[in-house]
């Protein structure tokens, strides 16, 4: 089974301080970590382990520039089979539509059973997967914690939705599943498989080699753009409430329903 | 100005929350709009569906189809694109079904798409300005979305006030012909439901979280009555969970669950980091603590320095009288 | 010498019927035991490399203390005093032995040097050993089955008891003890004329048999004394090749494990012997995952072990119900070396030991306390082999969830939290703190004599910053030129290395040892003993490094530090070695002085104390970790200093801070014990000329002192 999973560097989420910056139209992303998109490094772990059961190859794909190499390495290092870096100036700035758009090209050029994406990555878009899905007329679906390859043309997959419930599918191969955490306990990657992999090349496709019109991505083509970040304004410290005990009670109701705590 | 719909989720024959949700995103979009309600189901459950939405919007669109007893977006997917005109601005909840449909319904509708929008702010030429948040909620960010071409937005539920536009006496258009035939890579088989005693707190919006301030095991009791009064669950701190008073999953912290609720009772919790860490997404902290100087004072939006074996129980009282009231 | 006996033909006539029985006897056994050996050393041979043929003379001075000595035994008195006695025994018998096993095939032989009054002193000697060694044979047998011991017991889930075989074991011995004084009996038996005092042992076990066959005639005492001289031989060669297959090996190994010890405590074995860190990503394979991965050492300590229980019995892991048991790490192993690598047949090598005989939980409950280690009479080592064992986890990926998280963040970080590392030195940074006392960080315009190793753990957690201020308070207050290295600073790698993430270990101690360097600073300083242990360890050419302790017991005894009385007449203080402090370096004292300089302290010391102090539950990586047990290892510290009759903890290490706060809580000890760090007590306690010393100058935190 050809399994490709599109991955994303991101900053992470525990080991950064998410600030504006100075001038207050972006993050501070001076001092900024990354790693993969949490999500996807799931993605790559499920891969692996169908591979393992169902033989195959793991193909981890991202679209960006040198920085991102890392994680296709960290990848590797992992166990997936190869890296490949898409990248090309006329892609800088596309929106989730433009991404899925080139990776709809990449795919096109390869033969893949089953692909696989995080959920969502930092900002939250949960959109990428669906969107490919879609380009490519593939059967998709999103939040998928549990797969079970049932033969070589279906798969039997577990869907998260609400109370912790378990939505319980078949789909069709050739398929798009966008991954949720928790699916799988991905293995450890250390240090050292890191470095072993430091210099295993990795492919890197422009927009000419896939057949991509750069006038169809980039900043140019997307339809949704970010104008700014800011911060709401907080208070410093609690609130601290002061009345006798049933005042304070109706006080907390009073909150609890305000923010939707009450259903 | 575009033609606005809200997808309704629907359960049991009733209108999601989400649905009054959606009425008032809308507004913020076109203050003068009614959202086109479209609501896909199939029998009774479904013509129950329409009839209370008639009460608050203008037009109910009712698309019937045995598939859709069970909602399958792939399926609902090739309905929608059937009948939804050029153009359109479909709002759509962001929770497990919009994630699975919103983003390739944006495709093959050819218009843009924007997910998880906590505020709207207004039309400006094409470009509707939304709020989302990135990081978790650490930031939120200006996002402008071109709908010359339509757009699917997907809208944080919870994020905007529900609005009923009371006794609008709408039409319900039955719009079941037009879908016809409709086969998908992807078919539902069966719904696993979690095991009773065991709770996923990340899927809650409300937790009453308890720490060594429960002080027993007995007394968890007096936070699940909380929390079954609030439809919410009980989660916790490790010293908890250490203890054996809770299991494991009930665990908020570093070494635990990462939560994102939109309200949090650290009820008798210090506050340490370790436990911080664990609640994301800036959810509005309510904090009862004996201790006065308890750490999570610093974090809390709201606190109150007082025996939570003595709070609880009554605010527990007020919320079982406030939901029986509202019920009559 | 025995008695008459060369002499005496009547000896001769009787045991020269045996002659070519006794002698194939002696070939037997020998052939036997010399292949049964050679056999068990094929591993060994085949293992990694371990040197241990360096510092004679050291070796020399640990057989001396531990194996002749018995040094460790006494720390269990009944058990420890009957192996001494046991051993004394043996080492006693064992000339007698091999005397004895000789004048089987040549009568007349006799031990060079043993003739006359000094073969009559051993006779005597003899005599009474071997009675002494069949009476603690069958204290022993008693002990097993009407006592029990319950660190004899074996879990279900670690297989079953040996019970039967110690028995068996015990009772030949007894046997070899019996046959040998009943063929000293008969001989004398039969040279005693009526009223001559022929023996001088008397009471002893040969004696009292001698005594009751002075009656029975010739040709019987000839029998009797055959039949034991051929029970004997019999016995005595079963047992010595019965020895190797189970654990009574120690006779013959342990000479061998405590010459072959480790010399360097606190020291790691480095992923290969022989191998330099710049040569190591040429290693195909990192740590232990199957059994041919271990050094010829670590298998000699499986073969070693007696199955005494006593690592186990003081392990706290243990203690508390985790999977692991440190007896059963060892025979386990020594049961999978058995098993495949038997007497005759191939040797069937190369599964992996995590899922088949030990479990990825067992590995990860250790905490390295070295208690195990500490305890051992035969010196087995635990340490290098779990964290062998977890550097090959680490290399298969086989790691915990939990643990990730970490590891991860101090990749990027530096630190385990993922904090900034601009924040490293917030601690010191807070104004209100910088009015009380200047902590300068160092870099190229400002130097120090010496560097303050803060380590991450005081740098950033909000409870153990407290920490942090009074050891800079303290050093201040001494006139120390010091200074931190802030962001420069990263984790020290302590427990990254002993959880057997190698490379990562590599990676921060290469940067900190740049770090300090650059520095310029001549010493180091730092209230963590993780760090210092690693810094004095696991750094190679950085400044010796020493323990805010051992600064302050310095400077109390110069003069520089004064106390001023306790406030508190109700607090009884006690001290909890932790276990990088205490047991690995062995710094017992110094905290102890402190606390004692201090007027109107009332300290009392708990029963597990000094090298037997029992862990708090771990530090470092250990707090990450989700282990499986019945209840938190810090809390049975905190019973032990209770019934020490104790109300405050004093400690001098941060993880030991987190892990018994949390203990006095979770066992319910809120407002009746409280927990202070040493550094912390100091600072409160130093006499200072200005203004009055309130409780609210101390640095510790109200909220976190429970109860007051």
């Amino acid at each position: 089974m050809e399994i490709l999973v599109c991955a994303r560097r991101v900053p992470d989420t525990s080991e950064n301080e998410i600030e504006l910056n100075s001038a207050g139209n972006d993050i501070e992303r001076d001092e900024l970590v990354y790693s993969i998109n949490e999500p996807d490094n799931y993605a790559v772990e499920e891969a692996l382990q169908i591979a393992g059961k169902a033989g195959g190859q793991v193909t981890v794909v991202t679209v960006g520039g040198e920085d991102d190499e890392e994680i296709l390495r960290r990848e590797m290092a992992m166990g997936a089979n190869q890296g490949v870096l898409i990248s090309d100036d006329a892609f800088q700035g596309s929106d989730g539509k433009g991404i899925a758009t080139i990776l709809k090209a990449f795919v096109q050029k390869g033969k893949y059973d089953l692909i696989l994406t995080g959920v969502q990555a930092e900002d939250g878009g949960a959109q990428v997967g669906g969107m490919l899905a879609a380009m490519l007329d593939y059967p998709f679906a999103a939040l998928v914690n549990s797969i079970e390859v049932l033969d070589g043309k279906k798969l039997k997959i577990g869907r998260e939705i609400a109370g912790g419930n378990r939505e319980m599918n078949e789909i069709d191969l050739p398929c798009v599943l966008s991954i949720q955490t928790g699916i799988n306990e991905p293995r450890y990657v250390g240090m050292r498989g890191i470095r072993a992999v430091a210099s295993v090349p990795i492919p890197t496709h422009g927009a000419s080699d896939l057949g991509v019109d750069p006038r169809a991505v980039g900043e140019s083509a997307a339809k949704v753009k970010r104008v700014d970040y800011f911060v709401p304004t907080l208070g410093k410290g609690a609130e601290m409430l002061r009345g006798s005990r049933e005042e304070n009670v109706d006080k907390v109701l009073e909150l609890v329903a305000a923010k939707g705590g009450l259903k | 100005m575009a033609r606005i719909f809200a997808y309704i989720a629907h359960k049991g024959g009733a209108p999601d929350d989400t649905a009054a949700e959606l009425i008032a995103a809308a507004k913020k979009i076109d203050p003068s709009a009614s959202p086109t309600a479209i609501a896909l189901g199939w029998g009774a459950e479904l013509d129950a569906v329409c009839a209370t939405l008639r009460a608050s919007h203008t037009e109910v669109w009712k698309i019937a189809h045995e598939t859709f007893a069970y909602p399958n977006a792939e399926l609902i997917r090739k309905a929608l694109v059937k009948v939804l005109p050029a153009g359109a601005i479909v709002l759509v909840p962001h929770e497990h079904f919009g994630i699975d449909l919103a983003p390739g319904l944006s495709i093959k509708l050819n218009a843009a798409f924007v997910s998880d929008v906590v505020a709207i702010e207004g039309v400006e030429g094409s470009g509707l300005k939304v709020v989302r948040q990135e990081f978790g909620g650490q930031v939120s960010a200006h996002v402008r979305c071109d709908v010359l071409l339509g757009a699917v937005v997907t809208v944080r539920p919870g994020a905007f006030k529900p609005l009923e536009s009371a006794a609008a006496n709408g039409t319900v258009v039955d719009k079941s012909a037009d879908v016809g035939a409709l086969a998908a890579g992807r078919r539902y088989l069966e719904t696993v439901i979690a095991e009773a005693g065991d709770v996923d707190i990340t899927k809650f919006n409300v937790l009453v979280s308890i720490g060594r301030g429960i002080q027993e095991k007995d007394n968890v009791a007096i936070a699940q009555e909380l929390a079954d009064a609030l439809g919410a669950a009980v989660s916790c701190s490790r010293p908890v969970v250490d203890a054996k008073w809770l299991e494991k999953s009930r665990q908020v912290g570093s070494s635990g669950k990462t939560v994102k609720p939109k309200v949090y009772l650290a009820c008798g919790i210090s506050g340490s980091f370790q436990h911080l860490a664990g609640i994301k997404g800036s959810p509005f902290l309510i904090a009862i603590n004996k201790n006065a100087k308890a750490p999570i004072f610093q974090v809390a939006d709201v606190g109150i320095v007082d025996d939570i074996l003595e709070f609880l129980p009554e605010l527990t009282n007020k919320v079982r009288e406030l939901r029986s009231v509202a019920a009559k | 010498m025995l008695e008459g006996i060369h002499s005496d033909a009547r000896l001769a006539s009787w045991l020269v019927q045996g002659h070519a029985l006794f002698l194939f006897l002696h070939l037997l056994g020998v052939i036997c035991f010399a292949y049964i050996v050679s056999q068990r050393l094929v591993p060994l041979l085949r293992a990694e490399r371990d040197p241990r043929f360096d510092r004679p003379l050291a070796r020399l001075g640990k057989v001396f203390k531990f194996w002749l000595g018995q040094w460790k035994h006494p720390r269990y008195k009944t058990a420890g005093t009957v192996h001494l006695l046991i051993f004394a025994g043996f080492i006693l018998l064992a000339m007698r032995a091999f005397t004895v096993l000789i004048v089987g095939v040549s009568p007349n032989f006799v031990m060079p040097g043993l003739s006359g009054e000094a073969g009559h002193v051993y006779e005597v000697a003899t005599d009474y050993a071997a009675t002494v060694v069949f009476l603690c044979m069958v204290f022993a047998i008693v002990r097993r089955t009407v006592f029990k011991p319950a660190r004899y017991e074996v879990p279900a889930k670690f297989g079953k008891a040996h019970k039967a075989d110690a028995i068996f074991l015990l009772s030949l011995i007894a046997i070899l003890m019996v046959a040998d004084s009943l063929f000293e009996a008969a001989k004398a038996a039969a040279q005693t004329p009526p009223g001559h005092v022929a023996f001088a042992a008397v009471l002893s076990l040969p004696w009292l048999l001698k005594v009751s066959l002075v009656s029975v005639s010739l040709p019987t005492l000839g029998g009797l004394c055959f039949a034991g001289y051929l029970v004997h031989e019999i016995v005595f060669y079963f047992l010595l090749c019965y020895r190797p297959f189970g654990i009574q090996f120690h006779v013959e190994t342990s000479l061998f494990n405590v010459y072959f010890s480790k010399l360097d405590r606190g020291t790691l074995k480095p992923v290969k012997w022989g191998v330099s860190d710049e040569h190591l990503d040429r290693v195909k394979s990192f740590g232990v995952k199957t059994f041919e991965d271990f050094t010829w050492k670590h298998m000699l300590d499986f073969y070693s072990c007696a199955d005494c229980g006593r690592c186990s019995d003081n392990c706290p892991a243990n203690a508390v119900g985790r999977p692991l048991s440190p007896r059963f790490i060892t025979i386990k192993a020594r049961d999978y070396a058995f098993q495949h690598n038997p007497m005759f047949g191939r040797w069937k090598n190369g599964t992996p030991l995590i899922g088949s005989i030990y479990s990825d939980d067992e590995i990860w409950s250790c905490t390295t306390c070295g208690a195990c280690e500490e305890e051992c009479p035969l010196l087995v080592e635990y340490i290098d082999k779990i964290v062998d064992l977890r550097r090959g986890m680490v290399d298969e990926g086989l790691v915990p969830q939990s643990m990730q998280k970490p590891l991860k963040a101090l990749n990027s970080r530096g630190n385990p939290y993922g904090k900034m590392e601009k924040k490293k030195a917030d601690w010191a940074n807070a104004t209100d703190f910088q009015q009380i006392c200047q902590v300068k960080t160092l870099d190229k315009k400002n130097g120090a004599d010496t560097l303050y190793f803060v380590d991450s753990i005081t740098s950033f957690d909000d409870r153990m910053q407290s920490i942090g201020r009074a050891t800079a308070k303290i050093l201040d207050h001494v006139g120390e030129n010091f200074g931190i290295l802030g962001a420069a600073e990263k984790d020290s790698g302590h427990d990254v290395r002993r959880f057997g993430e190698e490379t990562l270990f590599m990676a921060l101690r290469d940067h900190n040892t740049d770090a300090i360097k650059a520095s310029g600073v001549t010493r180091i300083v730092t209230a963590d003993p993780h760090a210092y242990n690693a810094l004095k360890h696991d750094y190679k050419d950085v400044p010796p490094v020493e323990h805010i302790s051992q600064v302050i017991a310095r400077e109390v005894k110069s003069g520089k530090i004064e106390f001023r009385p306790v406030d508190d007449g109700a607090a009884v203080y006690t001290y909890h070695d932790p276990c990088y402090l205490g047991r690995h370096n062995q710094v017992y004292d110094d905290p102890r002085d402190v606390l004692d300089a201090i007027p109107g302290l009332k300290r009392v010391e708990m029963t597990r104390s000094r090298d037997r102090s029992f862990c708090c539950g771990g530090g470092g990586l250990m707090l990450f970790y989700e282990p499986k047990e019945e209840q938190r290892i810090g809390v049975k510290r905190v019973q032990m200093a209770a019934e020490a009759g104790a109300n405050v903890i004093v400690t001098a290490c941060p993880f030991c801070m987190v892990n018994i706060e949390d203990a006095i809580k979770v066992a319910g000890f809120e407002g009746k014990m409280t927990a202070i760090d040493l550094t912390e007590l100091v600072d409160q306690q130093i006499a200072r000329e200005s203004t009055a010393v309130t409780k609210e100058a101390a640095e510790v935190p109200q909220e976190y002192v429970t109860g007051r």
